[in-house]
């Protein structure tokens, strides 16, 4: 085995390089399980004698709990435990631990996933029973007694920051702001990026704009709730099969919050039916865990699509200001912006990611970009594609365009003349590496959608994206069969296609067909460390890991061959699948396929197996340029999305079908963010819409075919030019609906979603009927 | 000496030093320089940071590597979805 944080050379050279798998379209080795309905999500695992697992959730958007009787409920016939706070050791305060991408606070997660002083937000957990059937459950939750103490409510972020708001979490200490002794706050922390002097460069600038923008809270939308099954035993040995990204992460999160050994507990992923970065967290898991412990029964609990709205994370709604200076010529000489982002119940918003991505697009000399976590009476908000990134470009770059318009330049152009390239320093900071937005803005420029006039009434707008992309810890291995087929064992969960782009890199670098590798995605007893899926990362660090177990396996078949020829392995080179001896044994020895050297591998010295586990480093990071074309009804406000295309740097594509779907599926979450999606608060802080028949996802005849282009600007610390692709494409679709609106009707929207009563009303307005306008 | 540029909220625990030149060659020995030299940094300040080494983001490598006309970046950890 090897271990090391080096990148494995492999096969792979970047671009140029013709293979015979990677870059094509192969058959997805999940496909026939999906279309059959075969493959086991969340909900699908039964286990003999299992239970029913209910949750109580709050009524109120913040109350205090006095106190919570569940005798009643423990009482009646068929239910086999009830937890609430009291079955979770508080955590201590001030810790925090590194698990999964970031550091986590466990204090505030063992109040998230129940309630303990307090009821945070419409939703959140208050207890929860385990009973032998749905009914019972159902009806032991309505015989739990809890007194409540109704308090003020907050949703809207600028509101919270106000002296005087009802106040969160009373022990709150804002990180990175001074803060008088004794005041309390919401405001969770305050971050700062940038270089050089704004006000030197505004006073450069021949024009200004200066706006100020809302966004509202949306949900990642996943079909599939949240699901899970627990089982622990009387030993304290625990097994847990649940929907997530990460079932490692899941694993760690769940043994602290029991206080188990973390080898104690097995943890399996199931089929996942979307995630976006919303089942990077725990909601059910440990309750169900903590109501198996005490019935000793396998407890199942599943969401509904309402509990998924109401208590689960979206990501932040928020308010932002913009201001940007430019020459006549297109010289951006200043940019400025102020990012307020709602964190929901606890901190950890993504607006520090959305102050770094904000201006990320553009090499400028005077930049700065502020940003405040803010907590508000909501669920906790989760990862979302590029989190924090969407929200902070649309006003970014809805600014870029008008100022554009502005100078009288075409927007490509414009971004162009301020496009970064390797050497750039970015706005937050360090110079990037190799990276291709100045190829993704060429492309976008020169594509026929571009190139093709408008229909009368028709807008065009344009928007540029950045995601960062990470690595991190990732462990594969190859199990060589005695028929010369190979296991391929994984524990990164398959979100967006990587059983298909790991297996098709295994397959290039062995040289034998793709049909002779099966992926597996294994429980976490079964294979070292594995980072969970998120941050566009499996196909860039499993790529490694794969590419590495491969090389660790072809060294061990080249050491098998050296033997059974009785020369030294320096004179065995592995290629096309097979052994050949060099250095002038050419003449007097056959090649040993995979086949063959698999066959006697008992004889040749047992099993052989290629493993490798990586902290992968160097993600590249990925632009992507987005060209949209809309018509709008006058008459309804209604806007029609006619001609869409997504232009976006993914390195090295290595199976072009599920590239091109991340790119089409991030922009329709996006034509959903700008159009429709947006959480609707009474006037008691609870969510009016909790369903997907009041909380509008764009459906089929919503969108067109959205037309893609990959651009490959290889990715130099990958063995292939690997480089993210799954969350660039949600960060310009709201920018890009929003120029395209102006476009058209010669409005500038600043807030979302720009939907059909909002964009009517601002039509009548804009021709005199102010009685309409919003 | 590399030069060592804190971004973020660091600079509030260095005594508004946002700029450095620090003789290092790794990551690990980076951190272990700055917690010694700025005693108010966070016991844990370095997991929630990540390291931009010319250009390329290091997160949690004790031992990437530092050359000496390096151009290193403190910056917040980065996380996705």
């Amino acid at each position: 085995m090897t271990d090391s944080n080096k990148t494995p050379s492999g096969n792979g050279t970047g671009n140029g390089k013709e293979y015979k798998w990677v870059g094509t379209r192969a058959v997805r080795p999940d496909g026939v399980d999906k279309v059959t309905g075969r493959a086991k999500f969340g909900a699908d695992l039964h286990l003999p004698n299992m239970l029913v697992g209910k949750v109580l959730r709050s009524p109120h958007a913040h109350a205090h709990i006095r106190s919570i009787d569940t005798s009643a409920a423990e009482a009646l016939s068929g239910v086999k435990a009830v937890v609430t706070r009291d079955d979770f050791s508080d955590q201590p305060k001030g810790a925090v631990q590194p698990a999964g991408e970031m550091t986590i606070n466990y204090r505030d997660m063992v109040r998230n996933v129940m309630a303990r002083e307090k009821a945070l937000y419409e939703g959140h957990a208050i207890a929860a029973v385990a009973a032998v059937d749905a009914r019972i459950a159902a009806k032991a939750l309505s015989l739990i007694k809890v007194d409540f103490e109704v308090l003020p409510h907050v949703i809207d972020p600028v509101a919270a920051m106000e002296s005087g708001a009802p106040i969160i979490q009373e022990d709150l200490m804002t990180e990175g702001m001074e803060q008088s002794p004794g005041a309390m706050t919401n405001i969770a922390k305050r971050v700062e990026f940038g270089h050089g002097d704004v006000a030197v460069g505004f006073a450069e600038a021949d024009v200004v704009i200066e706006r100020e923008f809302t966004t509202q809270p949306v949900h990642q939308g996943y079909i599939e709730p949240h699901a899970c099954v627990a089982s622990m035993t009387e030993d304290g040995q625990g097994e847990l099969w649940l929907s997530t990204q990460g079932h490692y992460v899941a694993r760690g999160h769940c043994a602290t919050l029991l206080g188990l050994d973390v080898s104690k507990l097995r943890v399996q992923a199931s089929e996942i039916g979307g995630g976006f970065g919303g089942k990077t967290v725990v909601y059910l898991e440990p309750l169900a865990l903590a109501l198996s412990r005490k019935a000793c029964q396998p407890v199942k609990m599943t969401m509904t699509r309402e509990e998924v709205f109401r208590a689960t994370g979206p990501t932040s709604g928020a308010h932002l200001w913009v201001k940007v200076g430019a020459t006549n010529d297109g010289r951006i000489t200043a940019a400025d912006a102020v990012l307020k982002y709602q964190a929901g119940a606890f901190p950890g918003s993504p607006v520090a990611q959305g102050a770094q991505c904000a201006f990320a697009p553009y090499e400028l000399n005077h930049v700065r970009t502020v940003g405040y976590d803010i907590l508000v009476n909501r669920a906790k908000v989760a990862a979302y594609r590029a989190p924090g990134a969407p929200i902070a470009e649309y006003a970014t770059e809805s600014v870029m365009d008008e100022i554009a318009g502005v100078i009288g330049m075409d927007p490509l152009a414009f971004r162009l003349k301020n496009a970064p390239k390797q050497g750039s320093q970015s706005s937050y900071g360090p110079k990037f590496p190799v990276i291709g937005c100045i190829e993704t803005l060429e492309a976008a420029r020169d594509h026929d959608h571009y190139q093709t006039p408008l229909k009368p009434g028709q807008g065009r707008g344009v928007a540029t994206g950045y995601w960062f992309n990470i690595g991190g810890q990732t462990s594969a291995t190859l199990n060589l069969s005695e028929d010369g087929s190979v296991a391929l064992v994984l524990g990164t969960v398959d979100v967006g296609g990587t059983r298909a782009s790991l297996s098709m890199m295994a397959a290039e670098e062995l040289g034998i067909d793709l049909d002779k590798v099966r992926p597996m995605i294994v429980d976490t007893s079964a294979l070292g460390y594995n980072m969970l899926t998120g941050g566009s990362r499996v196909t860039f660090a499993g790529g490694i890991a794969v590419v590495g177990a491969a090389q660790d396996l072809i060294g061990t078949l080249k050491d098998r061959a050296a033997k059974f020829w009785d020369i030294s392995v320096d004179d065995v080179e592995w290629a096309e699948g097979e052994a050949r001896a060099t250095n002038g044994y050419t003449d007097n020895m056959q090649p040993l396929s995979l086949q063959e050297i698999a066959k006697d591998m008992a004889k040749t010295g047992g099993p052989i197996v290629g493993a490798h586990s990586i902290n992968a480093q160097g993600a590249g990071p990925s632009f992507g340029t987005h060209v949209v074309d809309v018509d709008v009804d006058r008459e309804t406000g209604r806007v029609w999305v006619t001609r869409y295309t997504v232009v976006q740097d993914a390195g090295k594509a290595i199976h072009p079908s599920y590239v091109e779907g991340q790119y089409q599926g991030g922009a329709v979450q996006g034509i959903g963010w700008a159009l429709n999606e947006e959480y609707i608060y009474d006037d008691k802080g609870r969510l009016e819409n909790a369903g997907f028949l009041d909380y509008r996802v764009p459906v089929c005849s919503d969108v067109p075919m959205i037309d893609t282009v990959i651009v490959e600007v290889a990715n130099p610390t990958h063995p292939y030019g690997v480089r993210g692709v799954g969350e660039t494409p949600i960060v310009p679709p709201m920018a890009a609906i929003s120029n395209a609106l102006a476009n058209a009707l010669g409005i500038r929207f600043t807030a979302l979603p720009m939907s059909p009563p909002k964009v009517l009303a601002a039509i009548k307005a804009a021709n005199g009927d102010v009685t309409t306008a919003n | 000496m590399a030069r060592i540029v804190l971004t973020g909220n660091l600079q509030l625990h260095t005594e508004g030093v946002s700029e450095l030149e620090l003789d290092v060659n790794t990551i690990r020995q980076l951190m272990r320089q700055l917690s010694t030299r700025y005693p108010g940094l966070p016991a844990d300040f370095e997991d929630e940071v990540a390291v931009s080494i010319d250009g390329t983001i290091y997160q949690d490598d004790w031992f990437a590597e530092i050359a000496p006309d390096s151009e290193v970046h403190l910056l917040p950890k980065i996380g996705g979805g």
